[in-house]
């Protein structure tokens, strides 16, 4: 029974200082599902960009055999020569375009250049019928639902005669029906000998189709679970995601807990560009002085979207919801108001959106408050450069000088300069998204101790992360979002990985 | 900030002052264009026998240059904040063409007419500026709509006929020049003295940036090369107003021109309004999150292009005494050159004031040059393209192996 369609042997792989994946090794049967399981940021997604070539051979070590000759792809065409179809979470469709023009990009049916639109189409609606979508071929994407381009990729995989399907979280966007309707069609073709990697969060989902289970955690593959051999639980899985042992370590802070600071009541928010799209649903949020609130949740939960629409309704439309500070209703519709009434944004994507990354540290310190260094509209050079100075020592920022272009600093200095940015604006509640992504283990330290400073102080801050541990070591509360709404909280002292995360798989 | 004591309190030693010829290759791309346009001019000044800096040719080329260095200013904020105004060349012709027909055919006074005519060119701007700011339609189509227009609106104004003479006192605008307070009797005392003024000026607040800059630990600048810069700065600044006063004096254009660049070089390197503008430009969501306006400063950028370009049309209109409606064509591309040679980014955030005025005194040098030697408008403007496409490039360049 043994018919090998994959084997990975012993792979690793390097990104400058991150080990992102060591001595992997993965076997998938012919026409098998088979599950990758694993947290953000586990590896998942690197190991299968190392199978599919979009990490070329001689970028990683260790084997890929496919149906028996090991392989060496030099890019993702050759893969998709070989019947390796990968579906990303992003789908790649072209919106404008129709979806016969979509499934044959790039992979035209012409002659001499010109395209045979009659068999396209013809071609087209067989696939269709195949993954049991009822569109005519000429639809434009645009006007489908998420589920439905979805099977439109899956059609597209078909075109290419795909032996070996890779669906990346193919139902994190999707609705209940469609998702049952996608796992249906992964059964069908599991039966015509198709074999699909499956990477999911949704456990209920892989204990469903999968017969094989492989959980991944910080680059290794710590557990492969046979489906059929026994009954494998939720929990089992769980903890094979989560299992690192809690020996990290963070900052001693005794929390002195004040009033309540910042109340947010029935936050909505709709999707920016569709508006019948509800992004968060109904959130109730508080903080008080001196306390650190975390939010977890899966990528895609809606935590960024939470955080910039309270932020001067920098994300979504027809937000609604209250907002009190100290008791009192405050104005946070524009950015200039939620700053003035003291609230903070430091931003997960700091190059996009939080540093002008061609200037100065001097100038990205005092850009959110360039009033308080300036008289009448004209910048007091001195007093600048003090405060930059100023910031520069308390948060040990690590630079030759002030007038350095951040772009030329590190990822932990860049977050520092992006929180002194915040911090000069004298906030009284500071939301920090992903505080910590993309810096080493040293800055994670200064920037923890930043943050129990600042509690310490009296301010509010909340944290967003998708690092439990750190949630975990740092928080005194955390709140569990899924899906655009709060599934409850949990106090730090009864809150662990497990219950966090079985909170979300099973909501 | 306890926890988060510095591990490092030491100030970091400033670094040995590099040599002249170090620094010098290190700062290429801030001093390349200045040299460049220093090695222009004494390539036609020899090509030309001397003639180029004739006093009579010099007076001209600040005349011929003055409306493009006036619009290279609104221009280089345009192309800071990351976006391009194609449309300037047709306001020059509309705003000459609106100037003409009110004081030729209305007859008033141009006391009036100047100021409603910038008022007209402030509002062309927002206009424009308000779809770009507020209904984010690219900056491109919306000043090619308007280049459009405009163009169209001053042919319609002018019946395809040209308008003028205009009143002896509007030529003064651009014909005038600074009267000798010390008598007539050549060389024009007034202008030599406010030469020595301006680069007495120029030399002191350069000495005090450089104190300043000490004083902070920051400065690089060899002294040597600090003094040796100013001392020729200063003495050009004085050789050129020596060299017009023997001719006619300062024209008045020479001290708008004056004004407009020392109150926008202010404008981008002292005030918020400057500051936030070079933000935007660097990173529009930054600058938001930031909260920054970023759509009001947009629209004000604009609003201020069409005054500028209202300001140049009617100094264009003054020095041809009549308003033609070809006027102002195609000026959009010796504008937008002057920038780009200036060193301004076409992704936005980078460039300076007088970088663009280098560069536009680059381009009207080459075209002055040229012209005397005699050399057709088809080879000139082969060259120009190479010149800015050479200018590109070595910002380019410079900016990669600075990385």
């Amino acid at each position: 029974m043994q018919d090998i369609i994959l084997e990975m042997r012993g792979i690793t792989k390097s990104f400058p200082g991150v080990k992102a994946l060591s001595d992997v090794s993965l076997k998938v049967r012919r026409g098998e599902i088979h599950a990758l399981c694993g947290e953000n940021g586990a590896g998942k997604s690197t190991l299968m960009k190392v199978l599919s070539g979009v990490y070329p051979h001689g970028s990683y070590d260790g084997d890929i055999v496919y149906e028996g000759k090991t392989v060496a792809f030099g890019g993702i065409s050759d893969s998709e020569d070989q019947g390796i179809i990968i579906i990303h979470q992003e789908l790649a469709l072209v919106p404008q375009l129709s979806i016969a023009e979509n499934i044959f990009l790039g992979n035209e049916i012409a002659h001499k250049g010109v395209i045979d639109w009659p068999q396209v189409y013809a071609t087209t609606a067989e696939l269709l019928l195949k993954v049991g979508l009822s569109e005519s071929s000429s639809t434009q994407i645009g006007k489908l639902g998420v589920g439905k381009q979805q099977l439109v990729e899956i059609a597209k995989a078909l075109s290419k005669k795909v032996k070996l399907l890779i669906l990346d979280e193919p139902t994190a966007a999707l609705q209940e029906n469609d998702s049952q309707k996608l796992l249906d069609l992964l059964l069908e073709f599991k039966a015509q000998g198709i074999a699909s990697i499956l990477i999911s969060h949704k456990l209920n989902e892989i204990s469903r189709v999968a017969d094989t289970i492989t959980v991944i955690r910080d680059g290794m593959a710590v557990a492969t679970l046979d489906c059929h051999a026994e009954e494998i639980s939720e929990d089992r899985i769980i903890r094979g995601m989560v299992g690192r042992d809690m020996e990290h370590r963070y900052p001693q802070r005794t929390p002195k807990i004040g009033a309540t600071l910042l109340e947010v009541t029935d936050w909505n928010v709709w999707h920016p560009e569709s508006a019948e799209r509800q992004m968060i649903r109904d959130i109730n949020l508080k903080v008080a002085a001196g306390e650190v609130v975390g939010i977890a949740g899966l990528m895609g939960s809606g935590r960024t979207e939470f955080a910039m629409s309270l932020f001067g309704k920098s994300y979504g439309q027809n937000i609604s919801g209250a907002v009190k500070l100290r008791g009192q209703p405050v104005d946070v519709s524009t950015v200039r108001k939620a700053v003035a009434n003291g609230l903070a944004y430091v931003t997960e994507d700091r190059k996009e959106l939080g540093l002008v990354l061609d200037e100065s540290i001097l100038r990205n310190t005092t850009l959110a408050n360039l009033g308080s260094v300036s008289t009448r509209g004209v910048i007091d050079d001195t007093q600048e450069r003090r405060v930059a100075e100023d910031y520069r020592k308390a948060l040990n920022i690590r630079t030759p000088s002030v007038f350095q272009k951040v772009m030329n600093l590190s990822g932990g200095n860049q977050q520092k300069v992006v929180l002194s940015k915040w911090l000069f604006t004298e906030p009284d509640v500071l939301i920090l998204d992903e505080p910590t992504r993309g810096i080493d283990v040293g800055a994670k330290f200064e920037i923890y101790s930043i943050i129990n400073q600042l509690a310490d102080e009296g301010k509010g801050v909340i944290v967003i992360s998708s690092e439990m541990p750190e949630l975990l070591g740092i928080c005194d509360r955390i709140y569990v979002m899924n899906e655009g709404a709060f599934l409850g909280e949990l106090a730090a002292a009864e809150a662990s990985q497990e219950k966090i995360m079985s909170m979300i798989v099973t909501a | 900030m306890e926890q988060a004591k510095p591990l490092n309190e030491t100030r970091p030693e400033p670094q040995a002052r590099p040599t002249v010829g170090v620094y010098l290759a290190s700062h290429l791309r801030d001093y390349g264009m200045l040299l460049a346009l220093v090695v222009i001019m004494a390539l036609f000044e020899y090509l030309t026998d001397g003639t180029l800096m004739r006093p009579v040719n010099l007076t001209n080329l600040f005349l011929q240059n003055s409306y493009i260095i006036i619009m290279a200013i609104g221009m280089l904020l345009v192309i800071v904040a990351g976006h391009i105004d194609l449309s300037v060349g047709s306001v020059v012709g509309f705003i000459g063409a609106l100037a003409a027909v009110m004081m030729v055919e209305w007859e008033l006074p141009p006391l009036v007419v100047v100021p409603v005519c910038l008022l007209v060119g402030f509002m062309i701007g927002a206009a424009q500026g308000y779809w770009i700011a507020y209904w984010k339609i690219p900056s491109f189509i919306v000043t090619l709509a308007g280049m459009l227009v405009f163009r169209g609106l001053t042919l319609a104004l002018l019946e395809g006929q040209s308008v003028g003479p205009f009143p002896k006192n509007f030529q003064l605008l651009s014909t005038g020049f600074v009267p000798d307070l010390f008598g007539a009797d050549k060389p024009n005392v007034t202008a030599i003295l406010l030469g020595v003024i301006a680069a007495s000026a120029i030399v002191l607040l350069a000495a005090r940036a450089r104190s300043r800059a000490l004083k902070f630990g920051i400065e690089d600048e060899p002294f040597s090369f600090f003094v040796a810069k100013n001392a020729l700065l200063a003495g050009a600044i004085i050789f050129v107003a020596y060299l017009l006063a023997t001719y006619r004096g300062l024209p008045n254009v020479l001290i708008t021109m004056a004004v407009l660049i020392s109150a926008y070089t202010f404008l981008t390197n002292s005030t918020t309004l400057g500051r936030r503008i070079y933000a935007l430009g660097g990173n529009e969501k930054a600058a938001r999150l930031s909260g920054i306006n970023t759509e009001r400063l947009t629209f004000l950028t604009f609003a201020n292009m069409g005054m500028l370009a209202a300001l140049a049309g009617l100094i264009f209109a003054a020095r041809l005494n009549t308003a033609t409606p070809k006027g102002g064509v195609a000026f959009e591309l010796d504008v937008i050159a002057a920038v780009f040679i200036g060193g301004a980014s076409m992704s936005g955030g980078v460039g300076k004031i007088i970088g663009a005025v280098v560069g536009a005194f680059i381009m009207g040098v080459m075209n002055n040059g040229m012209s005397i030697l005699g050399i057709g408008i088809d080879w000139q403007q082969v060259i120009k393209g190479l010149v800015l496409l050479a200018a590109v490039i070595f910002d380019v360049y410079n900016k990669n192996k600075s990385r």
